[in-house]
């Protein structure tokens, strides 16, 4: 483990950061509160000569994952990042990507979505896109976001599967926490030269996506589902090897805290899950045996490292910042359930929907609030 | 002077037996495309006749690497590509000649759900051609009115005929100041291939525009493709032009027009040989209905004769 | 590094025929009656199918759709469209 250096930066200065250790060659971008920084960040990298990649200044989101895809789909290592509505403004394109295995990173700055107009973090936007095909993973911390960047282009690029790494706006995006960068042959170690084994090229012309007949599109959207499946172990794998090369972990599918002897586990994810290590500080001192589960990945959802990490007859509070329109509660709530359906049947879970919009989550009111459920 | 038929390259990048229907211009520009071009390219498509026409998985009708890619991003991703492949270079990892990369698109997606990404493209002045097949309609799906559909024209969606006049779409990339735009039709092959030509040898955006009479949306007799691209020429309603620069000059039969040695074919005989127009000119209006066509075709022409003028 | 299963992304490769025996589609054949035929080459610039062969000015039947745009822009009238069996 070699630290070349350790700086102060924000959540959107480590991500830009990692993605120019990344070697990124494509980079489309539009701004959007409160991603515009990364944005800001690469197009200045580039245009000192930091960075060896191209910086396409589009004009809207659609147009900058549509150039992005494009630009992998001819054998570049490409990112880009969003936030909220140009998020939503990606859909078809987010199909696209995945439906096209072509291996994009993106960040998209959890923020919530219009209307009525907001600038402050939720998770409706990154939720709201959980059935597009891509791996979406949620960060914690500045550096987390660093790492993760990393690690979404080693996976993305073993198995053709886009990959979206999310967190927080303002809190991570906007906040100053100490970010160790690794030495950059370390991460050339971690993260090799992106050769694809497809792309558009004339010496053997292919062509991507024609119209396909039932049976044929039927088996590429199963083989996709398989293979997002797949990724799990590949998720993991990166993360080890991370760890190996840089010293640096955040958990792999899951992040666990004091979860040893938990009766109470609560599970909730990006910066709130940071705070809510604190929260379950105050639980334990008040006598309540409290643990937090952070999924890192959302999609595919780490079931079983889920299912493994629950202690017997644990109470799981699940703190949710979006919501599951057309049911009462969480998103994370519903898909929890779902795993746990049939295979645990001593587990019971609580839900609460809080921080819409940037509400203000401290580790006291968190903490008072799984107080509460638990009396429920 | 304009390269003969015999001169044309043997080169075949439209192979036989596609999906196009019987008679396709859209497939008969692309051929001619294709020997301008040559085998160095990579092509974009958005949803379109031509990616009905290029086969289903795993077969592929057209001998280049293509990309379908969504309908509104063709300046978006063909922007994608240019930059990859540039920076692929610079890096080392790509060798020799870089590709042409060209996006071929109908009037849908360059006039109307194309538009803002293609603007945008060439307000930045990419490296890119982009080709718009420009069969004045929604052929694709069945014939549905865009914003390239001339006035009077029957469509599924403007059964009574269309009230309003096409945009001068051409003339709106030319406002984006990029390095070339030029217009052409099946019908003067030679022309076009010649235009395709200077385009590839040309850094920047291009912009080419090429109509084609399509026989399911026009309505007439498929065998008369060409013909109705000759007369559309002939008559005015379409002009060929080119500008390098931003300084327009005219194509013959077209120069003929504008500097007044040839009068335009009126548009009676155009008209009248198309179903779109002839099924809505058999009531007491239609006089007034042929003077409004004729209108627009007049005004157009008046307006490029004075446009070309501009020479700044 | 290798993807978990094969043939997984949409590709296609070049070949004659990406749209089926068009021959099949064909109501009409064109003839080239080559006592009157110039080779001016026409024919073969206008084709939509690459079906004509510009020096022989011979027809590629297996994939000819029977447009009849050969024979309407035959300076010399040497094609004629005859209806298929």
């Amino acid at each position: 483990m070699r630290t070349a250096q350790v700086i102060m930066e924000t959540g959107a200065h480590a991500a830009a950061l990692a993605v120019k250790c990344a070697r990124v060659d494509v980079i489309p971008g539009y701004p959007i509160t409160p991603q515009t920084s990364i944005m800001e960040a690469l197009s200045a990298m580039v245009e000192k000569g930091e960075l060896d990649a191209r910086f396409i200044p589009v004009e809207g989101e659609h147009s900058a994952l549509a150039a992005a895809v494009a630009a992998s789909a001819a054998g570049a290592r490409v990112f880009t990042a969003t936030s909220s509505n140009g998020l939503l403004y990606m859909h078809e394109v987010l199909h696209m990507a995945s439906g096209g295995r072509l291996p994009v990173v993106m960040c998209n700055v959890n923020r919530g979505i219009f209307a009525p107009w907001t600038l402050w973090a939720d998770h409706q936007d990154s939720f709201a896109q959980r059935d597009t095909g891509w791996i979406q993973f949620h960060c914690s911390s500045n550096q987390e976001v660093f790492n993760t960047v990393l690690q979404a282009f080693r996976v993305a690029e073993q198995i053709n599967i886009p990959v979206m790494v999310n967190f927080d706006g303002f809190v991570i995006s906007h906040c100053f926490m100490p970010l160790n960068v690794p030495a950059q042959e370390d991460i050339d170690r971690f993260l090799p030269l992106h050769e694809p084994e497809w792309r558009l090229d004339p010496a053997h012309p292919s062509s991507f996506s024609n119209v396909t007949n039932a049976a044929e599109y039927a088996s590429f959207r199963q083989m996709l589902s398989q293979d997002i499946m797949a990724s799990i172990p590949l998720v993991k794998e990166a993360a080890q090897s991370y760890k190996d090369i840089t010293g640096m972990w955040d958990g792999d599918t899951i992040d666990t805290y004091r979860m040893e002897d938990a009766e109470v586990v609560v599970l909730a994810v990006n910066s709130m899950a940071a705070e809510l290590r604190l929260s379950v500080d105050i639980l334990r001192e008040q006598g309540i045996r409290a643990g937090l589960l952070r999924p890192r990945l959302i999609l595919p959802f780490p079931a079983q490292d889920i299912i493994d990490a629950l202690p017997q007859n644990a109470q799981v509070m699940v703190l949710d910042r979006n919501y599951n329109f057309g049911h009462h509660g969480g998103i994370l709530a519903s898909e929890l359930k779902s795993v746990l359906f049939g295979r645990r049947h001593d587990i019971t879970v609580k839900n609460r929907v809080m921080g819409i919009g940037g509400v203000d989550l401290t580790r006291r009111f968190m903490a008072d609030e799984i107080r509460a459920m638990l009396d429920e | 002077m304009t390269t003969s038929i015999k001169k044309l390259p043997d080169t075949e990048q439209v192979l036989s037996g596609n999906g196009a229907c019987g008679g396709c211009p859209a497939t008969m520009a692309l051929r001619m495309v294709g020997k301008a071009l040559g085998t160095n390219a990579i092509m974009l498509l958005t949803p379109a006749c031509s990616v009905a026409s290029m086969g289903m998985t795993p077969k592929l009708g057209y001998n280049w690497p293509c990309i379908n890619i969504c309908f509104a991003t063709a300046g978006a991703s063909a922007s994608g590509i240019t930059h990859a492949i540039e920076i692929m270079k610079e890096k080392g990892r790509l060798q020799g000649e870089l590709p042409t990369v060209f996006s071929w698109v109908g009037d849908g997606g360059t006039y109307d759900i194309g538009f803002q990404a293609l603007s945008a493209a060439a307000e930045r002045n990419e490296n890119i051609i982009h080709f718009c097949y420009n069969n004045e309609a929604y052929s694709n799906t069945g014939v549905q009115r865009s914003g390239a559909t001339p006035r009077g024209s029957f469509t599924t969606t403007t059964p009574t005929g269309k009230v309003q006049p096409k945009k001068n779409m051409p003339m709106l990339m030319l406002e984006h100041n990029i390095p070339y735009v030029a217009t052409a039709t099946v019908a003067y092959p030679g022309d076009l291939y010649d235009k395709v030509v200077k385009a590839k040898n040309i850094s920047g955006m291009k912009y080419i525009e090429i109509l084609a009479p399509c026989y399911l949306g026009w309505q007439f007799d498929m065998a008369d493709t060409v013909q109705m691209s000759r007369m559309a020429v002939r008559s005015g309603a379409w002009l060929l032009w080119e500008a390098e620069n931003g300084k327009i000059s005219f194509n013959s039969p077209s120069s003929h027009i504008i500097n007044g040695k040839r009068d335009a074919d009126p548009v009676n005989e155009y008209v009248m040989k198309q179903g779109r127009f002839n099924r809505l000119l058999n009531g007491a209006d239609a006089a007034r209905r042929i003077a409004e066509i004729q209108g627009d075709v007049d005004r157009e022409i008046a307006f490029m004769r004075e446009r070309a003028k501009i020479m700044i | 590094m290798k993807s978990v299963t094969k043939a997984y992304r949409p590709i296609s490769w070049p070949m004659k025929g990406a749209g089926g025996e068009t021959g099949t589609w064909r109501g009409h054949r064109p003839v080239v009656n080559s006592q009157i035929c110039t080779k001016c080459q026409f024919c073969w610039v206008y084709c939509p199918e690459a079906v004509i062969d510009r020096y022989e000015i011979t027809i590629d039947y297996r994939y000819c759709k029977g447009c009849g745009v050969c024979a309407a822009e035959c300076p010399t009238g040497a094609i004629s469209m005859e209806k298929e069996e």
